[in-house]
């Protein structure tokens, strides 16, 4: 059955107004139709009528979207476009098959093992083979790759992972929540000290910390590229890994994995496998991101030892945007001893990452982020703090790119600092 | 059709990145808000007036229609392709390129954004007034073409009202101002008039001279509930009886409310019909007393609350009242017609009773609000177009709804246009002399009827 089949009737509520064209960080940079909402709708509702196929312009169009969903929260329609665009991907890799670059997402994210060779490999050679920047914030590197763009900066891999320095089930007090914390890859290999963050604060409340080895990688990425096999792989092994203990709550930090298992789970995977939707259904109920949680649970930064003086601005991922996290992140962090935080101008507009979205359209991305990127120098922050290491990443390379000397903080992070 | 020899031109004239002919991006505008499509044969791009001269000129010489297009939200099909051409995109020229504070008056590229501009001069402590529903994404040169309104009409007036001066490029392909940056000025034609509402069959726009004003002081939002619809109305003409006249007088009638309520819970009075939406503004110690006379005034005409915003944040709850309409029309049906008949402010009563009549007739929900202020009233006709023949229904209710406007001394459009989907019934309004007046003025400036053919006038 053609993908498209299974959101005729969200196509047909688009009423081509325009109104998305306001909104959509693509079209700002493209400025162009074929890259804004109301034209992939178009495009799609082509397509299931058959006036267009699947070729080479269709598919540089449906891969115009960072999947940052502005254009759904803003639609006088409810036209669920992130929800369109990912099915329409699906069909082109159905009818296609996947792209070289995404054939190699899929391998290397479906293979844990693989992965963690892959970045003790990177982690220990990589200073050898790229260029290393001289930076006043910690190592940066600069990759040679044509491929995934000369000028981007990208972060040094941690040596050894996260889920490998940590026990499986850190106990903590009888009586309080038992969590189970979905790591995410992004700081299982890279951001290390977002997930040391993590265990910190909840261990601090009295958690139990449950942190199943055989998680996988959430599956954006292979999502971002219409590779629902591999996502459906990955969701079932996740499922199965976070099923294992009896939790109040799967706990995520990393916006972007919290958008996996609360919402894209369940509407890419659960729709089209009525026999996962159950279990599905059932994490994505008690998934919650880290900000939200701690809130929850009554947490208050403070304590006895504040770190120095810390000005900072806050950059919404789209993936807590989206679920209406954007609030509880600024309450807490307003709330540390020693933090001020300025509100920067477009705090809600995507830094320009959407998964794959910045490997193919490297520049566009880099367009998008530029703005991102004044924006947090005006305000005169010393950190922008975000709640995604996706983003973090970003606006890591934008900010250095323009030299600016920002650091680039997770909220975990600068509300740990009153634990210290 | 256009041959390979005339896209080489056009790849020539504004290069090849700015002319697009894949199927992709000929079906991506080849639409706009009235769901109405027609596929062009290319999509440009140019990036400045000379290149639009040139691509008129070589319209004239190898015959092929040209269609300036803003951000493609009209109502009624002014920038669509029918019969097939070139759509020529405005939106690289998106320029603001000066505001003049001590003139008052600011020059733009019809491709800036309407809200980027509003806030571009109010950062300068000036206004914009002219404020349409689409103004986040719609462009000032579509506002121009169409002369398009808004809530604050009431008081401000629309788009014409603010455009002092205007660069066009002829549809033979010359490049022509008119008017200027005076606030007076009798010599000649006034061509300005003559081109603002248009619809881009007289020129396509490249720069516009606008008026601008003092951002006024401050502002008074209040929302007025009435225990039925004539109350509503008679309090409009109260109002403005008792020499006020405020920024925005919103009317929303009784189906509007209950498909608000039905989405959103409202939480209006049971014996809530009708709602206005009443702002002033200005001197803050006037906007008091206006507030004052406005309630006194009102209270006789079955005024059932009276709520007065204390801030900016209870002022934008009461404003998301009327916000919440657009997307709960929805839920009635999925496909509307969205008419924005105008009659005289007194004559509002009148005309929603006779669109309740019309509504019972045909049994088609029909959903009334807009601006009551101006006697602009937004007609929802909503139907479902799978239910067969609803549609055909709707278009013998809104041909009846056009006539009970004509009939009260009004329009049958206040700020959307003809563009297509209005053509049919403009010899309803105007006479065979009046037709052939305007056409007469088209020929003189169009002889080979090159730019928006087909628009406005009967086939």
């Amino acid at each position: 059955m053609d993908p498209l089949k299974r959101v005729e009737n969200e196509l047909k509520k688009c009423v081509k107004c325009g109104a998305c064209r306001a909104h959509c960080p693509a079209f700002a940079a493209l400025q162009r139709e074929p890259a804004v909402a109301r034209g992939k709708v178009a495009l799609a509702q082509h397509l299931l009528k058959g006036d267009i196929t699947l070729d080479d312009q269709t598919y540089t169009a449906m891969s115009k979207c960072l999947l940052c969903g502005s254009c759904v929260e803003k639609c006088p329609n409810d036209v669920p476009t992130d929800e369109i665009v990912m099915i329409a991907r699906e069909a082109l890799a159905q009818q296609r098959g996947l792209t070289t670059f995404h054939q190699a997402v899929g391998r290397v994210i479906r293979n844990r093992r693989l992965m963690s060779f892959g970045a003790l490999a990177a982690a220990i050679l990589g200073p050898l083979f790229f260029r290393k920047v001289p930076a006043t914030s910690g190592l940066r590197l600069r990759f040679p790759l044509p491929f995934i763009g000369t000028k981007r900066h990208i972060p040094q891999l941690a040596r050894t992972p996260f889920l490998a320095r940590h026990p499986e089930v850190i106990p903590g007090e009888p009586g309080k929540p038992r969590i189970v914390y979905f790591v995410g890859c992004m700081t299982n290999f890279v951001y290390t000290e977002v997930g040391e963050a993590a265990l910190a604060l909840f261990r601090h409340l009295g958690c139990t910390v449950i942190i199943p080895k055989d998680q996988q990688c959430c599956g954006l990425p292979a999502m971002s590229g219409g590779d629902l096999a591999t996502v459906r792989e990955l969701a079932e092994k996740n499922l199965a890994a976070l099923e294992k203990y009896d939790a109040d709550y799967v706990m995520t930090a990393c916006a972007t994995c919290g958008g996996a298992l609360h919402k894209f789970y369940p509407a890419l995977i659960g729709k089209k496998h009525p026999e996962l939707a159950e279990r599905i259904g059932a994490i994505a109920a008690k998934t919650v991101d880290a900000a939200q949680l701690l809130q929850q649970l009554g947490f208050r930064p403070g304590g006895t030892a504040a770190g120095d003086e810390l000005t900072i601005t806050y950059h919404d991922p789209c993936h807590l945007r989206t679920r209406n996290i954007t609030r509880q992140p600024r309450e807490l962090l307003t709330a540390a001893p020693g933090v001020a935080l300025t509100e920067m101008e477009g705090a809600d507009k995507c830094c320009g990452l959407g998964g794959t979205f910045n490997v193919y359209h490297y520049e566009t991305s880099l367009k998008i982020n530029e703005a991102k990127s004044a924006a947090i120098e005006r305000t005169g922050a010393a950190a922008v703090v975000t709640g995604c290491p996706g983003c973090m990443m970003q606006l890591s390379d934008g900010l250095k790119q323009r030299g600016a000397r920002t650091r680039v903080m997770h909220t975990l992070e600068v509300l740990a600092r009153s634990l210290r | 059709m256009l041959t390979s020899s005339i896209i080489d031109q056009l790849k020539a004239i504004i290069g090849p990145e700015n002319v697009a002919t894949d199927r992709q991006d000929l079906l991506c505008y080849g639409y706009d808000a009235t769901q109405m499509e027609f596929l062009p044969d290319a999509v440009l791009h140019p990036g400045s007036p000379e290149e639009i001269a040139a691509i008129l000129k070589l319209a004239n010489r190898e015959n092929f229609p040209v269609f300036p297009r803003g951000a493609g939200s009209g109502f009624t099909g002014g920038a669509l392709p029918k019969g097939g051409g070139v759509v020529l995109v405005t939106t690289r020229l998106n320029r603001i390129l000066r505001i003049d504070t001590e003139n008052l008056i600011a020059e733009v590229e019809p491709g800036v954004v309407t809200e980027q501009f509003q806030q571009a001069v109010e950062r300068l402590g000036l206004f914009y007034p002219p404020d349409p529903a689409s103004l986040k994404f719609s462009t000032l040169g579509g506002n121009v073409a169409e002369n398009a309104g808004g809530p604050r009409a009431v008081k401000y007036g629309v788009t014409r009202d603010f455009v002092m001066g205007l660069e066009v490029v002829l549809p033979t392909g010359e490049i022509i101002r008119t008017g200027g940056e005076t606030y007076k000025g009798v010599v000649g034609y006034d061509l300005t008039r003559l081109l603002v509402g248009s619809e881009g069959t007289l020129g396509v726009i490249t720069k516009i001279i606008f008026k601008l004003l003092p951002f006024p002081e401050a502002k008074k939002t209040m929302l007025t509930i009435f225990d039925s619809i004539d109350g509503a109305a008679r309090a409009v003409s109260t109002i403005v009886g008792n020499k006020i006249i405020p920024t925005t007088l919103e009317f929303m009638d009784h189906a509007t409310l209950q498909c608000v309520d039905r989405r959103f819970t409202l939480g209006l009075p049971a014996t809530a019909r009708a709602v206005l939406l009443i702002e002033v503004d200005g001197d803050p110690e006037l906007i008091e007393k206006q507030t004052a006379k406005i309630h006194e005034v009102v209270k006789p005409l079955g005024l059932v609350e009276f709520k007065v915003a204390k801030d900016a944040a209870e002022a934008e709850a009461l404003w998301k009242v009327r916000r919440l309409v657009s997307p709960s029309l929805r839920d009635v049906n999925p496909n509307k017609y969205n008419e924005d008949i105008v009659v005289p402010r007194s004559k509002v009563p009148d005309v929603i009773r006779s669109i309740e009549r019309i509504q019972q007739r045909y049994d088609i929900p029909i959903v009334n609000f807009g601006h009551a202020g101006d006697g602009n009233i937004h007609v929802n006709v909503m139907i479902d177009k799978e239910i067969p023949g609803m549609e055909e229904k709707a278009h013998q209710a809104i041909e009846e709804v056009f006539r009970a406007a004509l009939e009260l001394g009004g329009t049958m459009s206040g700020e959307h246009g003809v563009g297509l989907a209005k053509q049919p019934f403009i010899p309803l309004e105007l006479s065979p002399v009046q037709i052939a007046t305007m056409q007469s003025i088209k020929k003189a400036l169009d002889p080979h009827n090159i730019l928006n053919p087909g628009k406005m006038f009967p086939a």
